[in-house]
């Protein structure tokens, strides 16, 4: 049985160009706020089924929230080199780079993807928005810089089937598209750009385009993806399969150095898992100087998986006379990890991983209790009452399909 | 005659649990070599492409029961298992229908449509239910006793059982009781009113089993299938993506990565016994295989009256062998479709499809299908289990096309005349009526058809008389009985024959317990 809503609130958030599909759609009508949208928290009353469409059929996700910066000009090249720690001087046309960047003194501001969709032309992506950093930082060089964030809609096609989907629409075959590639194509008379990236650690894409395309683009996908599952998806569920991917989130997992209003808010990419971004042997960019003096003694902490170890969970709660409690969604509550008695690191993120059968965390650790394999205790509550049980440290991604870079033969 | 070489283990049966017993064997270090007379791994947990492009899990189609321990010690995500959630249960009615979704919300003002009373009973059931499965929990992880004659390890088993069973609530101890008395039908009569709620739940109470919702002991079979429990909650129902061979290759490859060895196509004539002792076996082929140990994951029946001489075994055993309840009940009808059907009391494709569907609108129903049963004719109108694993998978069948698993009962194995490509593809049509009365588009939109009797599935699959559960969950045959007094631990009267099967504690269902207990007996009396 299904009700009608026939109510409309006049409402201060911004619709998502597919917001006429997606709140017909939203049978749970439960929305929450992304940067300033209306986005769908799950469409069915619960997630279940959006969760395993990650990782079974095919997710379509509306990300037109993120913001979206275009750079363009002869120094394009030269200035998001200078800005963000990867190597931009080696991103070829056509290619993606995920990247965090950092003020002067190493710190993280955001992270995000950039996009070469000319030898001259980037596009940035980030959480927050980032136009007055970006303009300060690129006062007298040769670009221009426009905010593309409601310029260009967004949507997400995560899962197995996603290529097949798309393959079934688009004029060109997606076959040999790789992994932080992207292309332009064509869905029948519109122009549409597909990058194979995503924020679930799954086979997957992204399809950028103009908004007024939007409805036609969305219809397309929902109608052809029938066949292979398509399944409109919240954010409760990406929550879970990014947490799995091991991708971490901005004012979730770390707080942006721009708006850290203490010291140790702040983090570095090293302190973050994400060293391997931070290219020191490129020419100057900002935070280099304090990134490499924290390179050369230590990163004080270190962002890693961990994994809640399942007996003595279980233990913990049959002392209590209950079956395991397990968060059936993900969480975001900052919670304590000890080694002995003294409180070594904070989990920040965390779910239980139907797919791999595992309870799981992103945490931020002690750097000398951050090694792989290194046993900490996790503050669990059991009916009410604090509890200490084992976690360990592992290795992320948690989940890593061979689907999510590979090509078909 | 060729002899290869000497192995620690020889598991005859690529059965879950014959994988399962070696995948805990390899884990310890031994060396083991697993025996599968088919093509294919699984036993009866098998997905086979049956029709071109479309995938079935054959015989045994969903999963609830496996255990969490077996999943992590065995690292079996990592090799492939997948499990989805079956959300709902849908019983469809002539003019109307109950469904059970995972939101409570949904479920209770469903259930209140039909009964107020019950919607808030239903509440409070589930926990209770819940609450009985950790009570018995413990029995099913002990490695039953030898009853009549208990060895040490036996005693401290049992009294740690007694002391179990002193921590139970008054209420734990009552219903556990009735559940283990009563007929399903009067259990539920106790709890609900609203006849389609009460005959969908009892219908799991006769699955595999040759008894009727009113028969007491159905509750038994009912409490056994409420005590699975994926990620926690309990009494939740999954799907393997892939299908349930999938399950069987996860164990398998993990078996694989600790070092068994596995055969298909290989299959075992004889348990070589010397002196009473199991020393190898011997395949159709002629070659021979040695082993300290021999485990076989076939069921009772094969395991002592096929596999050794009956002049192996003491008489009193070979009595209670023959008398062990195996009685085959039900059948599998495997469906290729061109479209979703179309069900009248609930048009449209929703959530409904991604569950459970069955046919079970009120106790006469089932009780008159299994009357059917009892004088040796299939039901003329069956308790059917649908699900639709296309629609949670879509890589079951090709894009746009779907699967449909139907599991019927009842399907005597001992029909009157013996079964027969007629009888079959009249049971086949039975069923396909039985549905067409709910989802009338059924006719038209199947491609292809699998009917599969109980001879059947007892040709193909191995399992006497067809029993999906190597022998009836009846009270007399459970735990300490399991198979038969004395020898319910996993050992048999021949010294270094063992069993692993689902004709041992703690019975049916994709558990990989009988396996895992049987081999970690073994590993203790090594």
């Amino acid at each position: 049985m299904s009700y009608k809503n026939q109510f409309m609130a006049h409402t201060q958030l911004i619709l998502s160009p597919f917001f006429e599909r997606t709140t017909k759609l939203n049978e749970s009508q439960e929305w929450r706020r992304w940067s300033g949208y209306l986005a769908a928290t799950n469409y069915e009353l619960t997630h279940e089924n959006e969760y395993f469409a990650i990782r079974t059929k095919a997710a379509l996700l509306d990300i037109t929230p993120l913001y979206k910066y275009i750079i363009l000009g002869a120094d394009a090249q030269q200035f998001l080199d200078r800005l963000v720690t990867r190597n931009i001087g080696i991103c070829k046309v056509g290619q993606v780079m995920y990247t965090p960047w950092c003020d002067e003194d190493g710190k993280q501001i955001d992270d995000g993807t950039v996009q070469r969709l000319a030898n001259d032309k980037f596009r940035i992506t980030s959480a927050e928005p980032n136009l007055e950093w970006i303009e300060q930082n690129a006062a007298g060089m040769n670009l221009t810089i426009t905010d593309d964030s409601k310029t260009t809609a967004a949507l997400a096609l995560q899962g197995p089937n996603s290529r097949a989907i798309l393959n079934s629409i688009a004029s060109d075959s997606l076959d040999s598209l790789k992994f932080f590639w992207m292309m332009n194509t064509q869905f029948h008379d519109i122009s549409v750009t597909i990058s194979r990236t995503g924020y679930t650690g799954d086979l997957g894409y992204e399809i950028w385009m103009d908004p007024k395309d939007a409805l036609s683009v969305w219809d397309l996908l929902m109608d052809k993806g029938k066949s292979y599952g398509i399944t409109p998806t919240g954010l409760q569920a990406l929550d879970m399969a990014r947490i799995e991917a091991g991708l971490i989130l901005l004012d979730v997992d770390y707080i942006s150095a721009r708006h850290a209003i203490i010291e140790p808010r702040k983090s570095s990419p090293y302190e973050l898992g994400l060293g391997w971004a931070v290219k020191m042997k490129k020419k100057d960019f900002i935070g280099k100087k304090a990134l490499k003096a924290e390179l050369l003694r230590g990163p004080k902490w270190n962002l890693v998986g961990i994994e809640i170890e399942w007996e003595g969970l279980e233990n913990l709660y049959r002392d209590a006379g209950l079956a395991p409690g397990l968060p059936s969604t993900a969480w975001r509550t900052s919670t304590p990890l000890y080694h002995g008695d003294e409180q070594v690191g904070y989990a920040t993120s965390g779910c239980w991983s139907p797919i791999l059968k595992r309870y799981i965390a992103l945490a931020h650790v002690k750097s000398e209790f951050s090694q792989l394999g290194s046993k900490l205790k996790f503050e669990l509550k059991v009916e009410h009452f604090r509890k200490l049980t084992p976690a360990k440290v592992v290795n992320t991604p948690f989940f890593d399909p061979e689907r999510k870079r590979s090509c078909p033969q | 005659m060729p002899t290869i070489k000497k192995y620690d283990a020889i598991v005859i049966g690529g059965g879950h649990n014959g994988l399962t017993a070696a995948a805990y064997l390899a884990r310890a270090g031994k060396e083991v070599l697993v025996l599968e007379r088919r093509y294919v791994l699984g036993g009866a947990a098998v997905t086979e492409e049956v029709f071109p492009g479309f995938k079935f899990s054959v015989c045994s189609y969903v999963v609830s029961l496996l255990k969490a321990n077996i999943i992590r010690e065995l690292m079996l995500p990592k090799f492939g298992l997948e499990l989805l959630p079956l959300e709902s249960t849908f019983t469809p009615l002539e003019n109307d229908y109950l469904i059970r979704t995972a939101d409570p919300d949904e479920t209770y003002r469903e259930m209140y449509r039909h009964s107020p009373r019950d919607a808030e009973t239903y509440t409070r059931f589930g926990p209770l239910m819940g609450q009985i499965g950790m009570a018995v929990r413990p029995i099913l992880e002990t490695i039953p006793p030898n009853a009549i004659r208990p060895s040490f390890p036996d005693l401290s088993a049992m009294k740690k059982l007694l002391n179990h069973f002193k921590t139970l609530s008054d209420e734990q101890f009552e219903y556990l009781t009735k559940l283990m008395t009563m007929s399903s039908a009067d259990f539920l009569d106790e709890w609900f009113e609203f006849e389609p709620l009460k005959a969908t739940m009892a219908a799991s109470g006769i699955i595999g089993t040759f008894m009727g919702p009113r028969s007491p002991g159905s509750a038994y079979v009912m409490l056994h299938h409420y005590m699975g429990d994926i990620d926690g909650s309990f009494r939740a129902w999954g799907f393997q993506r892939g299908g349930t061979g999938a399950v069987s290759m996860a164990i398998a490859r993990s078996a694989e990565h600790f070092g068994a060895k596995i055969m298909t196509e290989a299959p075992v004539e004889k348990v070589i016994v010397k002196n009473g002792r199991a020393v190898g076996v011997a395949l159709e082929n002629g070659d021979e295989y040695k082993a300290d140990k021999v485990i076989s994951g076939l069921d009772p029946k094969l395991s002592f009256l096929k596999m050794v001489d009956e002049t192996d075994l003491p008489n009193d055993f070979v009595t209670d062998i023959k008398n062990f309840r195996i009685r085959g009940s039900s059948g599998k009808v495997n469906l290729a479709l061109d479209v979703l059907p179309e069900f009248t009391c609930l048009p449209g494709i929703g959530p409904h499809l991604r569950g459970a569907i069955s046919i079970s609108p009120d106790f006469d129903y089932i009780e008159k299908a299994y009357d059917d049963a009892k004088y040796g004719n299939f039901s003329e109108a069956p308790y059917i289990d649908i699900i639709i694993p296309s629609v949670l998978d879509p890589e079951m069948a090709p894009p746009g096309k779907h699967v449909m698993s139907c599991f019927v009962q009842y399907a005597p194995y001992n029909i009157k005349g013996g079964w027969n490509d007629q009888k079959r593809e009249d049971f086949g049509d039975a069923v396909i009526n039985a549905l067409a009365r709910y989802a009338p588009n059924i006719k038209e939109i199947i491609l292809h058809r699998q009917v599969l009797t109980p001879a059947d599935i007892e040709s193909t699959f191995g399992m006497t008389e067809g029993n999906i559960f190597h022998g009836e969950l009846t009270l007399q045959q459970l735990f300490a009985l399991r198979p038969a007094v004395k020898w319910a631990n996993y050992k048999t009267p021949i010294t270094n024959y063992y069993q692993c099967g689902s004709g041992t504690h703690p019975g049916g269902g994709i558990t990989g317990s009988p396996g895992e207990m049987a081999a970690k007996k073994i590993l203790k009396d090594w």
